[in-house]
């Protein structure tokens, strides 16, 4: 125990709600056996006896109330507004891959907007053979395809390059989801405006933008552009939520969330890139001698352990402990995570849930018999080009503290033996 | 091109609904409309539009971006970055202040307000003098400081060979030493919604936000 445990931060918060919920639970290595039997067991309970809600009670359903700390988060003093602004994706508490779109992060630069289907307008100009406007209707009767990807805001980690800032996996990781998109593919698009008189495609580009006033106009190259692009409408299943960019946004594999443009209603084939603002004032990496990366568009190999961490605290004492997490890669699919207890000094390979697909979150397990002692828990993902992540320190030593952007670190979180866990840098 | 045949969805663009949504303008001055503005008819439009959140003289008004002034601090360590002192391309900021300003009421600046807007801009940043008029004829004469700031991403030389070595496995190092803890900074939201930052944090944390 430390002097920590009289904070009231997030994580003593987070600890003593978890304590109450593991109630009277007999904690402690072997088998427990109760003294007494469970009245939850031996008395007949209200929910064994008389009547739940009827089917017609929640026509579309939320999560039941017990999970409402399981919501995206805000952190008010990293922006001016909360329109153009980032929230936070419950990835502490949520397990598999699928990230649900009712908690999946949002980031807007000038607010999440209403355009029915109706209204849409996608329009196609620039260097094509015709210029074209499609309408809703018109996107969904193209061929459709089906894709698992992420999308990772390019400032995820980004508040932590010179320290470690903030408490708990969903602020540090949490501008992250992984969703299966159906859409229409941009080349399928690009093909019906027709390319003939593009010329030669391998110097094209197109710029790509939405409907909301920020317009979040982004340069892509045309070789990315008619790879796997993607010009999505639904998101796990359903239409995309109002705040991912209803009724069509465009998916970029593995490149940063920024240019995954919502509410997309302009796509212009182009001879050159735009240089608008977030490819020039933003989504710009400093470095230390005062040059910046421009065209930093690939999100690189990353990882995080979820849980144990500063929100999701040991609660159970000793024993049987998995560790959980998530790893992924723009350049292609997950091949194996390592996890260290001991803050880098040793590494254990971990279970991948799933063989890792490509530009999509990967689960990770590594299931430990915890003996109550501290532990520096860290993840290390590799990837099958056969990069693997780095340490923080690797990466300040090439960039300095003031690319804002790409902060792919191994993550440490520092287990006490009371089971709470910390935001920590080690040497 | 021709890999694929058409299918015959959706209609041609009409040369009005081209010109209403394609208003890009790309470093070589394409897509910038006929039109001038001078810096003292900027001057007059940024304190009615913008000055309540970028300052009188575009140094920014708490939080909100500063759009003057930083220039030689890209290396600090707290760099400030603006349109002086870090944007490559003045296009940029006519593009980006035409199309997306002011925040809450954008597309509502004529052409000739965008071009003193952006003169004004380009003044506040000791750029140009207050006679400057800005126009689509001499607007490829302004040089930006920055312009030669920017690489296009290398991390395929300088990272990915070094980060591909195989990693170590066992005793990969004699000590392990808690260096920081975010504890102790305290910044994190409480479950309550209450901001737990204190006023000293927004301000050193402003430049690395979100965006």
């Amino acid at each position: 125990m430390t002097a920590d445990n009289d904070k009231k931060g997030a994580s003593r918060r987070a600890f003593l709600k978890g304590a109450v919920a593991a109630g009277s639970a007999v904690a402690g290595a072997g088998m427990a056996r109760a003294a007494e039997p469970d009245p939850l067991i031996t008395e007949v309970q209200e929910w064994a006896s008389g009547l739940g809600e009827g089917v017609d009670a929640t026509p579309y359903g939320l999560p039941i109330r017990f999970e409402s700390d399981v919501v995206r988060r805000n952190v008010e003093w990293l922006t001016a507004d909360t329109i153009s602004s980032i929230n936070f994706t419950p990835i502490h508490a949520l397990d598999g891959t699928i990230t649900p779109q009712g908690c999946a992060f949002e980031r807007h630069h000038s607010g999440a907007i209403e355009l029915k289907k109706e209204d849409y307008r996608l329009m196609i100009n620039g260097l094509v053979d015709k210029p074209m406007i499609f309408t809703y209707a018109d996107l969904e009767r193209f061929p459709r395809e089906n894709h698992v990807y992420f999308c990772e805001c390019a400032a995820n980690t980004g508040m932590e390059w010179a320290g470690a800032q903030l408490n708990g996996a969903q602020f540090t990781h949490g501008m992250i989801h992984n969703m299966e998109y159906s859409g229409v593919s941009l080349r399928t698009l690009l093909t019906e405006a027709g390319m003939e008189t593009t010329g030669d495609l391998s110097d094209k580009w197109v710029y790509v933008e939405g409907a909301d006033a920020s317009s979040n106009g982004r340069s892509i190259p045309m070789d990315k552009a008619l790879d796997d692009v993607l010009v999505a409408f639904k998101a796990n299943g359903e239409a995309l939520r109002k705040e991912h960019g209803y009724p069509v946004r465009l998916v970029v594999p593995g490149w940063e969330g920024n240019m995954w443009v919502k509410w997309l209603r302009r796509i212009e084939v182009m001879d050159g890139p735009v240089e608008s603002r977030e490819e020039t004032s933003k989504y710009t990496d400093t470095l230390a001698d005062g040059t910046s990366r421009k065209w930093t568009w690939v999100m690189d190999a990353k990882s995080v352990v979820t849980s144990p961490s500063p929100q999701s605290p040991i609660t159970h004492g000793p024993g049987p402990l998995v560790i959980t997490g998530l790893a992924w890669s723009g350049h292609g699919a997950i091949t194996r995570v390592d996890v260290s207890i001991d803050g880098g000094k040793n590494w254990t390979q971990a279970r991948l849930a799933a063989e890792g697909q490509t530009k999509a979150l990967s689960r990770f397990y590594l299931e430990i018999d915890w003996d109550g002692s501290e532990m520096l828990l860290q993840s290390r993902a590799h990837d099958e080009t056969g990069y693997v992540q780095p340490t923080k320190d690797q990466l300040r030593e090439i960039r300095g503290e003031n690319s804002i952007y790409h902060n792919n670190c191994i993550q440490t979180w520092w287990v006490k033996e009371n089971g709470e866990a910390e935001n920590v840098e080690v040497s | 091109a021709a890999d694929a045949k058409r299918i015959g969805l959706g209609r041609e663009a009409l040369p009005e609904e081209i010109a209403a949504w394609n208003v890009d303008v790309r470093p070589d001055g394409t897509g910038l409309p006929p039109g001038s503005g001078s810096v003292a008819e900027g001057e007059e439009a940024f304190i009615a539009y913008c000055a309540v959140c970028h300052g009188d003289f575009a140094e920014g008004v708490g939080n909100w971006p500063k759009l003057a002034g930083g220039d030689g601090t890209l290396a600090d360590k707290d760099p400030v970055k603006t349109v002086g002192s870090y944007w490559p391309y003045l296009s940029t900021a006519w593009d980006y202040v035409h199309r997306s300003m002011p925040f809450g009421a954008a597309q509502t600046l004529t052409v000739d307000e965008t071009y003193a807007i952006t003169a004004y801009i380009l003044y506040s940043n000791f750029l140009v003098d207050d006679e400057f008029v800005l126009s689509n004829e001499n607007f490829l004469e302004v040089e930006m400081p920055n312009a030669d700031g920017f690489i296009v991403d290398d991390r395929a030389e300088t990272e990915y060979p070094l980060f591909s070595e195989p990693a170590c496995m066992e005793n990969c190092k004699e000590s392990v030493e808690i260096t920081m803890r975010a504890a102790v900074l305290d910044v994190t939201p409480e479950d309550d919604g209450a901001a737990a930052a204190e006023e000293a944090m927004k301000e050193t944390n402003a430049d690395t936000a979100a965006d």
